[in-house]
């Protein structure tokens, strides 16, 4: 049975005007930093008088964002990876297997989503010098993977959910071992969500910020801090120009995984028919 | 076989809890040392630490952070409402797409990103003020930032995204035939939102309840940036001791305080979420 919509006419001009001023609410950052990127004079002004490229150069430039964009990149991808292979791996044993403690597990798991993220940061500083261990890497990306690890588990689980285990009792049924079953049946089965928990993982920890700022050394300063750094030491628009290309590459990023994958089958937002 | 492939499966997991686990338990340790200046050391056990913490600077802090959080999660559910519901209900794809995009994409610029954005809105020669004076309207800036109302509107814009896709989920799970329920029993569409689905969506909505106060609390570059100081937050806090006081143990001691702080307004608001549950009966 459909029922017309008898919306009266206020309304039905209320509520996308109301979308579309909160929609410019959100984008009014991006614009306007985009437009201040370009501004020729070496203090945020808008509106800009002139017009130059030479922020985008320095951004090239600048050694710190060079180094920081190398140092996020390794973090990234290893905490990422590290984060999907623990969140698969706990996501298969929480839904197939009965073992004790798998509540307080998931609760310590899912306690960085709503623990502060300068309270880990500073208890990991804490714990690695008492322990005497040079901070490197390994302390962030130890630091990433407890960060991302909750929109891993959340991602695998959820597609582990709409798994149908017919295919694996058929597997197991034609002889194939329960590890055999896992890599030849279950985790192709699951490739979408882990992608999906892959990409969001990937995601936030090349922004991840506060808890980095604790952890990281010189050696390891990820983009994130360089930038803060940077606006701390200077007042040009570098980072503006910075931001910009930041946001071009995030938005491409999101629009191909919209376009290939669908961002509201991963996120898990589909309306119902 | 079977308890050695399930030792392969949980053991890095509880590695990693045990990580967490640790690092909580280190802070915790930290908040009871005695700081002995000028050493990264720490001395005996003591109290001092928290018996310090009500200067009117850390009461100032905490007040702060908890009013601004309070302030971010009641505006951010104000918009983020209107745009989930839109981009759940929104029938042309395209549309649904760009809705989709714009307003999840901030969520994953990270802090600086977003909060720099801000600052070329809100500074003095930023977006607000120049085009107030292209206008006319005014002579001098307005003080937009180191103000709390400056990082109030940066916080509440950092929120959104996760609070749209949150809200969405909720939406997006309500069985639409309440509402086609609703409207043939003769009730209008603004009545049948008010009755129907917005009611449905209330665990979406104490749910981003719940994260909005949480980033909020321990958000660190917006207040730090655009508070630039004048501020106060106590993840600003802690840094600043910890950085520029090398003061670990007080630092400690005051994340010791917002934890349990966090914890306590999120305890209370999960009893809110069973009482309403059981009222509702689902």
């Amino acid at each position: 049975m459909k029922i017309k919509s008898s919306l009266p006419l206020p309304l039905r001009i209320a509520g996308p005007v109301l979308i579309i001023l909160l929609l410019a609410f959100v984008l009014l950052p991006v614009v306007v930093v985009t437009i201040a990127s370009f501004n020729e004079k070496a203090i945020l002004t808008f509106p800009p008088e002139s017009y130059s490229l030479k922020w985008f150069e320095r951004v090239f430039s600048y050694p710190d964002f060079r180094e920081g964009f190398k140092a996020s990149l390794i973090i990234t991808a290893w905490s990422s990876f590290v984060a999907l292979v623990i969140g698969t791996c706990l996501s298969v044993a929480v839904k197939r297997l009965a073992f004790k403690g798998k509540q307080p597990l998931l609760a310590i798991l899912h306690a960085p989503l709503v623990i502060p993220h300068f309270t880990l940061g500073l208890g990991l500083l804490i714990l690695v010098s008492q322990l005497s261990v040079q901070r490197g890497y390994g302390t962030v990306i130890l630091c990433h993977v407890m960060l991302v690890l909750p929109f891993v588990m959340r991602s695998v689980y959820v597609s582990m959910e709409n798994l149908d285990e017919r295919l694996e009792q058929a597997a197991a049924s034609l002889g194939a071992s329960p590890v055999k079953v896992l890599f030849t049946v279950t985790f192709p089965l699951l490739a979408p969500g882990l992608f999906g928990g892959w990409l969001f993982a990937a995601i936030m920890s090349f922004s991840e910020f506060t808890a980095s700022l604790f952890v990281t050394t010189q050696a390891t300063q990820t983009l994130p801090v360089a930038m803060y750094n940077y606006v701390r030491e200077f007042a040009d628009p570098t980072l503006a120009a910075l931001s910009v290309i930041y946001i071009a590459v995030t938005a491409a990023v999101l629009f191909f995984a919209n376009y290939f994958l669908g961002l509201g089958k991963i996120l898990h937002i589909e309306d119902r028919p | 076989m079977r308890s050695d492939l399930r030792a392969w499966l949980l053991s890095p997991a509880v590695i990693v809890a045990v990580c967490i686990a640790v690092s909580l338990v280190t802070v915790l340790q930290f908040s009871f040392r005695a700081f002995v200046p000028g050493s990264l050391d720490v001395g005996g056990l003591t109290w001092a630490n928290f018996s310090g913490l009500g200067k009117s600077i850390y009461l100032d802090a905490f007040f702060n952070t908890f009013w601004l959080s309070v302030e971010t999660t009641v505006f951010s559910l104000l918009v983020a409402y209107p745009l989930a519901y839109a981009l759940v209900r929104v029938k042309h794809r395209a549309l649904k797409s760009f809705i989709l995009v714009t307003s999840i994409t901030p969520l994953f610029l990270g802090e600086i990103v977003r909060t720099y954005s801000w600052i070329a809105v809100l500074g003095s020669n930023g977006f607000i003020n120049g085009a107030l004076r292209q206008l006319g309207l005014i002579e001098w800036p307005l003080p937009l930032m180191f103000t709390h109302f400056g990082v109030l509107i940066a916080l509440v814009h950092v929120t959104i995204p996760v609070v749209v896709l949150m809200l969405a989920t909720a939406i997006s799970h309500i069985d639409r035939d309440y509402e086609k329920a609703a409207q043939s029993l003769g009730a209008g569409p603004v009545r049948t939102f008010l009755t129907v689905t917005l009611p449905l969506s209330m665990p979406g909505i104490l749910a981003s309840i719940t994260t909005a106060f949480a980033w909020t609390f321990s958000a660190f570059a917006t207040p730090q940036m655009i508070g630039g100081g004048r501020v106060p937050t106590i993840s600003t806090l802690v840094y600043q001791l910890g950085f520029s006081s090398m003061n670990f143990p007080l630092a400690a001691s005051l994340s010791v305080i917002g934890l349990m702080l966090t914890g306590t307004a999120l305890f209370a608001l999960s009893l809110l979420t069973k009482r309403l549950k059981a009222v509702g009966g689902h």
